[in-house]
């Protein structure tokens, strides 16, 4: 068991937990952010994607007391919350395009589509509808067809 | 902005999900929680000699270990297929007993045989692996082709051969007689590749059994939650219906893979009753690839015979389906009823004939994957069309046009009595969406840049809205297919629509408020949605089948008939005027062509204070329905794929693919699009990516997303989707359902495209780098010779 302190979604928290803890199990199971979902065994569908100092990472692949002292950012931390709570450009367009069905795979997608946003326009490349296509090469949907995920990230892009 | 019938209603339910405050299974965790491990068959095919727990019990934090003789001990039944098909001889199919834990024999690697239960998922995971089974090993099948060999190890005592049933439907006689007359046949072997239908939410349930009411409540993965407790009760003996509580919350994604009671959900129940703990059990991928029923795995020939006038004059299809280790519930039914019933496709042909055999092997159980036999009956139709055009020298598009049923309704010779369509016309729409006039000069520029281009079709018809219960119940259908909704007009004006249908990604928190909204002009935010709980919910058969807007909708309609023949009384009544004369719009009751009118929420509010009824009117403003369709309902498609092959690597890219669809009314366009995206994506999946292997020692070779590939964003291109509405005659919306199309339709457009860029026709799915490389490599050598 080891100890950790971070800050998530602006809180600090802190745990005691087994070494082998990982982050989206902490999120999950400790803190009870459910929002950062798991869709697989072996980082591959990025269903888990969570923001680590700024980084997209997958939660399901780091261990949880590596992370002390980092800030992390889940879906849960995207807007203040509450009745009027203003949501994040990202999650306005997911629902203005359609870029959701059954949600499962969403909290991911939307946490690397706005990683993928902020690169590109710190970068200052153009995000085109190829490279949102290969930026989410680690991020699987069953629902979609991807068609409505990638206009939903474009058109964010317009508004972040 | 309109909120009614077709319009572009953004979803209700996305705020949730896009903030992460969805309610999934195994968000939910209960006091007195305790988690579920399985111990699973490492063998294909073996005796179970013994169990040995001890080392597993003596663990941290491990409660009990159960296994199947204690669950059998305790009256559990076994697992059922819920449709009987009845071989040709007359025979009853061979259901092989299916106990959810594996007593004396395993049957397949994954099959469950123990259950340990522990205070964590960790630990329980853990103990199962110390949990020390005693195999005797057995010879096992994973290939279909291999289960009918005269040597083949008995997979099942009470299906010699490890037949299940020889089945047929069509006249044979007149399919032959037909054949003979023909002056062109075509002949193709056909197999349609195993699949994984993987919703990305893996299965999960949590089981709590509450010992002072002897009750039990199970949270579940379910697209039928209703189905589910039916089956645990009458079935499994679990718990008696009024005992047992089901739920299914937010699901992610089903696909047909959450339509069934597993085995896991039958255990955690027992266990939870055994340890008096809430069980819960979280499916991890590996163990989703291990136990989620499969789909497809067809072998098929097929012969096609044509006369002078290229009108098909002769079908004959022989198939042999792959059934897995056990029947599951619908697995019967899926090569069958829902496949050769559809093999007429969108052509007038009268001399048909099918022949299916379905076989045990030692793989996990197959069963309705989205399309469920349509997209199997399809992939045939559609390559045998493609294929006799390329053969006959002609435009395919003309072959099929020259064969189109061009009335309605029209009686196939297999079963099925197609609603409305216009096939024309919706080839048609694709051919001008997909710019088939340009085809010639893109193919060449494209060889220019050393590319083979390649455009293929697929001319689609589907049955969907499963299922009038009575033609259901003649074919063997265990349970009867309709569906259940009750609309409450709350004293305040507000409805809620308690429906059978289940939401799993299908946005029906919007299109089923949309129509609520439209028939009583009332904003859209006021009407919710209640779903997915027993206790809720009077019954349901849920969702599958494209038939929650054709079936489950048209409940609701007819309920809305109740409720607004009682809003026409009250307010006939309070404003003194003929029932005739009142109509219901913007917000108000009105008597027509007068100022006289009551709020809506003032015919609410009458009904429940039910000081001033008419005579004999009972208070309240509630009315459930039950709907059961007359027919199904047959939603047809045309899809053009155009695709640039790299002749150097074999590499596939999708140029662009265009979808006409006639869903008949279509509720909401958004979503009906969103639908046929996905269901394309699928399609392309199945034609280029994913296959499910097993070795030949019945060994899942494919068993984790390294192994098994899903379509992602960069394989697949944006869709040109286009709707032509020809309304179903079958239910009061006049719609077909919209689910299943893009799966069914997309495989053997892409196939085509892909065998017509590189001129060879020999090539299987999923059409990978390699086979496509290999199957140019072919042609090279033949031109060579
Ligand atoms: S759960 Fe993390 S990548 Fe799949
Ligand atoms: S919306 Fe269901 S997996 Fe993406």
């Amino acid at each position: 068991m080891t100890t950790v302190n971070m800050t998530v979604n602006g809180k600090a928290v802190s745990g005691n937990i087994p070494d082998n803890t990982l982050l989206s199990e902490f999120l999950r199971e400790n803190l009870r952010l459910t929002g950062t979902h798991i869709g697989c065994d072996t980082s591959q569908c990025g269903a888990c994607v969570v923001h680590i100092n700024g980084m997209p990472v997958k939660s399901c692949s780091t261990l949880a007391v590596s992370l002390d002292g980092a800030e992390v950012l889940t879906i849960e931390g995207l807007t203040k919350g509450g009745k009027d709570a203003e949501l994040h450009p990202m999650q306005v367009a997911f629902n203005d395009n359609h870029g959701l069905q059954c949600g499962f795979c969403t909290p991911g997608m939307i946490m690397t589509g706005i990683d993928m946003v902020k690169r590109y326009k710190a970068e200052g490349k153009d995000l085109t509808s190829d490279a949102i296509r290969a930026e989410l090469e680690g991020n699987i949907c069953r629902c979609t067809g991807y068609h409505n995920i990638v206009k939903s990230i474009e058109d964010a892009a317009t508004k972040m | 902005m309109s909120t009614g019938i077709g319009a572009r209603v953004k979803r209700k339910e996305d705020k949730r999900f896009t903030t992460g405050k969805g309610k999934y299974t195994d968000d939910i965790r209960n006091d007195n929680q305790a988690y579920a491990a399985f111990v699973r068959s490492t063998h294909a095919h073996a005796n179970i000699k013994g169990i040995d727990a001890s080392a597993a019990l003596a663990m941290d934090g491990v409660i009990e270990v159960l296994d199947g003789h204690q669950l059998t001990g305790d009256g559990i039944g076994n697992i059922i297929c819920g449709w009987a098909v009845t071989s040709k001889d007359g025979s009853p199919m061979n259901m092989g007993a299916w106990s959810a834990l594996a007593t004396s024999k395993a049957r397949y690697v994954g099959d469950a045989i123990a259950v340990v239960i522990a205070e964590t998922q960790a630990q329980a995971r853990i103990a199962a692996e110390a949990v020390v089974v005693d195999y005797e090993e057995l010879p096992a099948i994973a290939h279909v082709m291999k289960a009918m060999a005269e040597d083949a190890p008995n997979i099942h005592e009470n299906a010699p051969g490890n037949l299940i049933y020889d089945w047929e439907l069509g006249d044979e006689a007149l399919a032959d007689a037909g054949l003979a007359s023909a002056t062109h046949i075509t002949t193709l072997d056909l197999t349609n590749n195993r699949l994984s239908p993987n919703p990305m939410e893996p299965r999960v349930a949590i089981a709590t059994y509450d010992d002072a009411e002897e009750h039990y409540t199970l949270h579940t993965t379910s697209q039928n939650p209703h189905v589910a407790r039916l089956l645990l009760s009458a079935f499994y003996q679990v718990a008696p219906e009024n005992k047992l509580r089901v739920i299914a919350p937010d699901v992610g994604g089903g696909f047909g893979a959450k339509i069934y009671v597993y085995p896991e959900e039958i255990t955690c129940l027992w266990a939870s009753m055994r340890t008096n703990r809430s069980i819960k059990w979280t499916s991890d991928r590996s163990e989703a690839f291990l136990t989620d029923a499969h789909g497809r795995d067809h072998v098929t020939t097929a012969k096609m015979g044509f006369d002078d006038n290229h009108k098909i004059v002769g079908f004959k299809v022989d198939t042999v389906a792959n059934l897995g280790a056990y029947m599951s519930l619908f697995s019967s039914s899926v090569p069958t009823y829902l496949y050769a019933t559809l093999l007429s496709g969108q052509y007038n042909i009268q001399n048909l004939h099918c022949n299916v055999r379905t076989y045990y092997t030692n793989t996990v159980p197959v069963d309705a994957y989205r399309g469920a036999g349509r997209p199997e009956a399809t992939y045939v139709m559609e390559r045998m069309m493609e294929t006799a055009a390329r053969e006959l020298d002609m435009d395919p598009a003309e072959l099929r046009r020259i064969n189109f049923i061009q009335t309605f309704p029209h009686q196939t010779p297999m079963l099925m009595a197609y609603d409305a369509g216009d096939f024309p016309k919706i080839l048609e729409m694709a051919q001008d969406a997909a710019d088939i006039a340009g085809f010639a000069a893109r193919k060449t520029e494209a060889a220019g840049r050393g590319k083979l281009r390649g455009i293929g079709y697929s001319t689609f018809i589907e049955a969907c809205g499963l299922a009038p219960s009575q033609a259901a119940g003649s074919l063997g259908a265990g349970v009867g297919l309709w569906e259940s909704a009750e609309v409450r007009v709350n004293p305040v004006g507000s409805i809620e629509i308690l429906t059978g249908s289940h939401s799993h990604g299908q946005g029906h928190e919007t299109t089923f408020a949309q129509i609520v909204a439209d028939r009583f002009d009332i904003p859209i935010e006021s009407v919710s949605i209640v779903h997915g709980d027993t206790d809720k919910v009077q019954f349901g058969m849920g969702t599958y089948g494209s038939r929650s807007a054709p079936v489950g909708m048209s409940a609701v309609v007819k309920a809305m008939d109740k409720v607004e023949a009682k809003v026409k009384k009250i307010a006939a009544h309070t404003l003194e005027a003929a029932e005739e004369d009142i109509v219901i719009e913007g917000g108000q009751v009105k008597v027509a062509g007068t100022d006289k009118a009551m709020g809506w929420h003032e015919v609410g509010l009458a009904a429940y204070i039910a000081h001033n009824l008419p005579e004999g009117m009972e208070p309240g403003l509630k009315e459930t329905a039950f709907f059961d369709p007359v027919n199904f309902s047959f939603p047809s498609g045309a899809f053009i794929c155009e695709v640039e092959v790299d002749p150097d690597t074999g590499v596939t890219e999708i140029i662009k693919f265009t979808a006409a669809d006639d869903f008949g009314t279509i509720i909401n366009p958004m979503i009906v699009e969103g639908q046929v995206h996905g269901g394309v994506t699928q399609g392309i999946g199945q034609a280029l990516l994913e296959q499910v292997v097993y070795d030949d020692d019945g060994q899942l070779l494919t068993g984790s997303y390294m192994d098994y590939t899903m379509p992602r964003a960069a394989d697949i291109p944006f869709f040109d989707v286009s709707h032509h509405e020809t309304p179903s005659p079958n239910n009061p919306l006049g719609v077909k359902g919209c689910g299943e199309a893009g799966a069914i339709g997309s495989p053997p457009a892409v196939i085509n495209a892909i065998t017509d860029a590189i001129g060879n026709n020999n090539l299987a799915m999923p059409a990978t780098p390699q086979a496509v490389w290999r199957a140019i490599q072919a042609t090279k050598s033949v031109a060579a010779e």
